[in-house]
């Protein structure tokens, strides 16, 4: 069933237009002297000026290394296999390849190459890594000249990486347990 | 016709070209900075050449104004690939961006921008019938914008060019009427004549309001400007009868559409607001000195800059009308107020006499 709406009826002013106009250049004009005389500008002006990013951020993924500068990665290739554009490349040390540089680890990836290009952060190498040798960090604007450029190796992606020390997630698996163990908190 | 007259003619035609341009070329920087700073942002800022970073603080500031802007857009606009789409009727899609662009550029010729420096009238052409010129050879300007339309040989600029040549012709007559009732006051067809009435009796605007109104709401439609920019809504029609334009024919008809405005706001000034004169530090006759003809120039420039700036600012606050409204709002409202306009200022008169 059509339903109709019932238009306001127009006074003799508003059909007029003008004093809709005077409005209109009044509200501009206001603009024009903020902007210009007060500095509201919403523009941020972008490589001068950046985003504070807030944590949680999904930017480039990074190898890490822990506090005793050692390679993290054990080259389970976990992340290479779960990376949804293949965008992770990883070459195994093989049987008698070099040992991994730290203790309690068997093996260190011989090279491990992550194709910025490819790439779609979404974190999956994150999640996925046992070990917590990958994370994405707060880098957004890669560039490079050439595509073979924008392939980091495993020594850019350590040297970028930074460090973060320990592994976390057995202490984060311990305060989930606690938590179990009382969980009727309240009640 | 003699030597003399030739060369300050063409010294005046090639003066009065080149500011045109340079006109031009900085309203469309005017147009861009204006509508950010309305709209809460920065506008062009970083194109410079590269030694002007060398030049402390006039040279981050100039790139900051985005002066240079202009001449990027047009550098880029001559070195662009002239291309010519395979389906558009070649000699029409030729011909339509100069004669969009020749009839923009004529107008200038009667306008009188300055009242005279030493011996030599500061207008190109003191026509008697400097109006009537005018409006025939604005006329012509929808040919240039039709043809496009056609030429092109696909739908949505042939929509444009059919809204353009409809909205020109209905604008046009209610344009022409409501100059008549200046001419009526004036006695006079000739645009010095008006000029100098005026610093006589004081500025036209407040002999012939509703006139102005009618002649500035007509000019807005005439240029394709918002809120009458109906020809290349791009909302609609893409981008109107240019759509298949690209690199300098594109930038003829971005040339005409800026140099109407600035025939316009001339006109406007001329008719209404009294042209090069002012009514204060005696700039209200002819100039007898050299620096007061300088001056009158600059007076004129002034006014008619700021009617630029008022196209523009107009151009940022107001939507567009619907395709009904703008007709309506031509024939039905304008038509018959300038009608009666002419009746009122005639009855006026006679009553005067
Ligand atoms: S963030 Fe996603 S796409 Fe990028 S390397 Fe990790 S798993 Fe692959
Ligand atoms: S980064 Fe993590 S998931 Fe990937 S190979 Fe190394 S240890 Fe395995």
């Amino acid at each position: 069933m059509a339903i109709t709406v019932n238009r306001k009826k127009l006074t003799f002013w508003e059909k007029l237009y003008l004093p809709a106009i005077v409005g209109g250049l009044k509200v501009t004009l206001k603009h024009a002297y903020n902007t210009l005389f007060l500095g509201k500008v919403v523009t941020m002006e972008y490589p001068e000026q950046k985003w504070t990013l807030p944590t949680g951020y999904r930017g480039a993924p990074y190898l890490v290394k822990d506090q005793d500068n050692s390679t993290k990665c054990v080259s389970c290739q976990l992340c290479e296999f779960v990376c949804p554009p293949k965008a992770i490349r990883i070459t195994p040390p093989g049987e008698h390849g070099q040992k991994a540089d730290r203790t309690n680890a068997e093996k260190m990836p011989a090279e491990f190459e992550i194709n910025m290009l490819r790439c779609i952060f979404c974190g999956f190498c994150q999640e996925v890594c046992p070990e917590e040798a990958i994370f994405l960090q707060k880098d957004y604007s890669l560039t490079g000249l050439s595509r073979s450029e924008m392939i980091y190796n495993k020594e850019k992606l350590l040297s970028l990486g930074g460090e973060v020390g320990g592994i976390q997630k057995w202490k984060l698996k311990l305060d989930e347990a606690k938590a179990q163990e009382n969980f009727p908190v309240k009640l | 016709m003699n030597w003399n007259f030739i060369i300050f003619s063409l010294v005046k035609i090639a003066i009065a070209i080149g500011v045109v341009q340079g006109i031009v070329m900085y309203s469309v920087l005017a147009e861009r900075k204006i509508s950010a700073w309305i709209q809460d942002r920065v506008g062009p800022n970083r194109t410079a050449p590269p030694f002007v970073k060398y030049i402390p603080v006039v040279g981050p500031f100039l790139t900051r104004l985005g002066v240079f802007q202009p001449l990027a857009d047009g550098l880029k606009f001559l070195v662009k690939e002239d291309f010519t789409p395979g389906g558009v009727k070649k000699i029409y899609f030729w011909i339509a961006p100069a004669l969009a662009v020749i009839p923009a550029m004529l107008t200038i010729a009667v306008i009188p921008f300055g009242s005279n420096i030493g011996a030599q009238k500061m207008v190109i052409a003191d026509l008697n019938v400097g109006i009537l010129y005018t409006f025939g050879i604005v006329s012509m300007g929808v040919y240039g914008i039709v043809l496009a339309g056609y030429a092109a040989n696909s739908k949505y600029p042939m929509f444009g060019g059919i809204r353009s040549s409809a909205q020109m012709i209905s604008y046009e007559i209610s344009m022409g009427m409501s100059v008549i009732p200046v001419l009526l006051i004036v006695g006079n067809l000739n645009l010095s004549q008006i000029i100098s009435w005026q610093s006589t009796h004081g500025w036209m605007v407040a002999y012939a309001p509703i006139s102005f109104i009618i002649f500035m709401v007509a000019s807005f439609a005439e240029t394709n400007r918002t809120p009458f920019d109906l020809p290349e809504a791009e909302t609609e029609l893409v981008g109107g009868y240019h759509t298949e334009y690209g690199s300098m024919k594109f930038a003829l008809f971005f040339l005409a559409e800026y140099s109407n405005m600035v025939s316009s706001s001339a006109m406007m000034v001329t008719l209404f607001f009294g042209g090069w004169t002012l009514p204060f530090w005696g700039l209200d006759h002819a100039a007898t000195s050299f620096g007061m003809g300088i001056a009158q120039i600059f007076v004129f420039l002034a006014k008619m800059l700021f009617f630029m700036v008022v196209f523009i600012w107009v151009r940022w606050m107001f939507p567009r009308f619907r395709y009904d409204q703008l007709m309506d709002l031509g024939w039905r409202r304008f038509l018959p107020l300038a009608l009666v306009n002419i009746l009122i200022t005639a009855v006026w008169l006679w009553l005067r006499s």
